[in-house]
């Protein structure tokens, strides 16, 4: 049952990936300005024709849309996005590289979200309508309002100007954590206070459910009942909030990454919008959109783990 | 007497909500023994659940409590929340009314059967696991093994009652408090559930049964009270309650089921906030007097009590 699921599952993937790929590959394609003149343009301004008809040759942008598209997706499909215009590396290599650095930002921030919200939100269920509630649910709403990037100047004032614990941008060799820190609370924090008011709402809802009440019958202690009989029930809706927060903070963040100079994916697609850097942009948005959807998958097997009820559903 | 096992007396429970206080158990006083089968019935809203919710001690957090329970000598009433949860499942049990409510829809069936055992009788897991099984193949609930691994959603409704009652004698408890066992469900059903908790009883386990089913109640029952309006109007053995039910409003009620014609009581339900002086009945009382709105004294008789003018 849970096979057959799971093949149906991935199919469905397959229509979904040919229209996202048709998108990210003509919304460019539309996008005004011509690639080859941009880069054959001088810095005084002119360009020569010769010179321009060349590049679209060696670039195959002579060729008819659906051809550029169908070229792109066969190469694409084996993991070849092109060269960048620019620098003329490897698309691919590039976005992994970038990804790469995202993804290490996206765990940790998760990490903290996480571990702020779930103990928030459950204390803030159980308190609730008392002092501790409204700190909390003040709190995330503080969370939710204070935009990133002044959270961010906020703590280089503090971390690395005033008491210096924390550099205040940069990369370090990549494994130096304390470089992470900083950008990753701000994504966490931020990704905090929406699962803090989700985890709250949906535990009070648990919390009043009759099988609580008779789970305190059989006389277990409140510690078991919340943890065993209701946090598991009331995370089961919040799952999907985790899984959106993943999709956003793996897309990256260019406000967060430019700020704290961290060369992640978001900063990549912003980089090579500006610079026309089509090939680039192409191959960032698929990817990031692959990635998405790979976290919506899992997000759903996840569902299914949770919820015996979708397990054995012979029929779904 | 030692042969009682619960002894509840001059227990008030009041609920203060948005639209006033709601009275809801006043000064209720009654016993249970050993091995007896005790039927609170009544309408519903006047106040059984609460009743049976207060003994548990589990109330509503807003709730107000006073008055004494004593379960097996000990006065539960005064027991700390860590040492009460020692009661609950172990001594004295619940069993809901609707079990896809009652049962965690995400843990699987045998394991939450399995919880009083391992909370209170200090079983490992898998000692639990395998009496958890008998307990389920002795309620019909088969193959066990396969059963007890499944979901509360998999089960039918009669089978998923069957394994709420394993759960709720999963510990062996003295007392066993049935809230509304019957209701919503079919005649066929009904008897079922009778023969179950018979099954039970017949080991020795004491039940408070609360329910608006006087059918039910006279089947299982060794004694009844009658609640109307948070308070206990009267308290009998079944054979004498139904041969000559001595209440006004337990006349009244038992002229309103079926087979003694339906005649339905005049008059609405009292509200639970700003109820009647004197004789919470008497607005509808057929018999009543001037002296009914003064507090009806509690009169006992042959071993009866009730609580009305006429008998005093």
């Amino acid at each position: 049952m849970l096979n057959e699921y799971f093949i149906r599952r991935v199919l469905y993937l397959v229509p979904v990936l040919i229209f996202i790929s048709f998108m990210s590959f003509s919304l460019i394609y539309i996008a005004p300005g011509d690639p080859a003149e941009i880069m054959m343009t001088s810095p005084s301004g002119g360009y020569d024709e010769a010179a321009v008809e060349a590049f679209r040759i060696a670039h195959g942008l002579d060729q008819p849309f659906y051809i550029q598209y169908l070229n792109w997706i066969k190469n694409a499909a084996v993991g070849d996005f092109g060269y960048s215009y620019m620098s003329e590396q490897s698309v691919f290599e590039t976005v992994l590289n970038a990804f790469e650095n995202t993804l290490k930002l996206s765990v940790l921030a998760l990490a903290i979200a996480l571990v702020i919200a779930i103990p928030l939100g459950v204390v803030s269920a159980l308190k609730h309508n008392t002092i501790v509630d409204d700190a909390c649910r003040f709190g995330a709403l503080l969370g939710v309002s204070i935009p990133n990037f002044w959270q961010a100047y906020l703590m280089i004032i503090f971390f690395s100007v005033i008491i210096h614990w924390l550099p205040a941008s940069g990369f370090g060799h990549g494994t130096d954590i304390s470089y992470m820190i900083m950008p990753a609370a701000v994504l966490g924090t931020g990704s905090a206070a929406v699962m803090v008011r989700m985890i709250r709402s949906s535990m009070l809802d648990v919390m009043g459910k009759e099988y609580i009440q008779t789970a305190r019958g059989k006389g277990l202690s409140e510690k078991i009942v919340i943890i065993r009989h209701a946090l598991k029930n009331a995370l089961v809706p919040v799952i999907t909030v985790i899984g959106l927060s993943i999709g956003f903070l793996l897309n990256g963040s260019v406000v967060v990454e430019t700020i704290f100079g961290w060369s992640g994916i978001g900063n990549l697609v912003v980089d090579s919008i500006l610079s026309h850097d089509y090939m680039m942009v192409q191959g960032s948005v698929l990817f990031v959109a692959v990635i998405f959807l790979l976290i919506n998958f899992f997000v759903d097997l996840v569902y299914v783990w949770a919820n015996p009820e979708i397990r054995y559903d012979k029929t779904s | 007497m030692s042969d009682v096992l619960l002894k509840v007396s001059d227990v008030s429970v009041t609920i203060p909500t948005e639209q006033g206080t709601v009275h809801a158990v006043d000064n209720a006083t009654f016993s249970i023994n050993k091995h007896e089968v005790f039927s609170l019935i009544g309408e519903s809203g006047s106040g059984k659940s609460i009743l049976g919710q207060a003994i548990m001690r589990l109330l509503p957090l807003n709730a107000m409590f006073s008055g004494k329970v004593e379960l097996g000598g000990m006065e539960i009433s005064a027991l700390s929340e860590k040492e009460m949860q020692k009661v609950r499942g172990k001594i004295v049990s619940s069993i809901a009314q609707n079990p896809y409510l009652a049962m965690n829809p995400g843990i699987r069936v045998g394991t939450q059967v399995a919880e009083p055992m391992q909370a209170h009788l200090g079983m490992s897991k898998e000692d639990a696991k395998s009496r958890t099984c008998q307990a389920l193949k002795y309620f019909d609930i088969t193959p066990p093994e396969v059963r007890e691994r499944e979901y509360p959603f998999q089960y039918s409704g009669g089978m998923l009652q069957r394994a709420m009652v394993a759960m709720g004698t999963a510990a062996n408890p003295e007392l066993i408090i049935a809230d509304e066992p019957t209701k919503g469900v079919d005649v066929l059903k009904k008897r079922n559930i009778a023969a179950i908790f018979q099954k039970v009883a017949s080991k020795g386990c004491a039940f408070l049964l609360i329910t608006h089913d006087v059918g039910f109640a006279r089947a299982m029952s060794d004694r009844i009270a009658v609640n109307y309006c948070g308070q206990i109007i009267e308290i009998a053995e079944k054979e004498p309650f139904f041969k000559e039910p001595l209440h006004p409003y337990s006349q009244a009620l038992l002229d309103a089921v079926p087979e003694r014609g339906m005649h339905p009581i005049p008059g609405p339900s009292p509200s639970m906030i700003e109820v009647p002086e004197g004789c919470r009945f008497h607005p509808r009382c057929p018999n009543k007097a001037d002296r009914c709105l003064k507090n009806p004294p509690v009169v006992e008789i042959n071993g009866r009590c009730v609580r009305c003018w006429m008998y005093a």
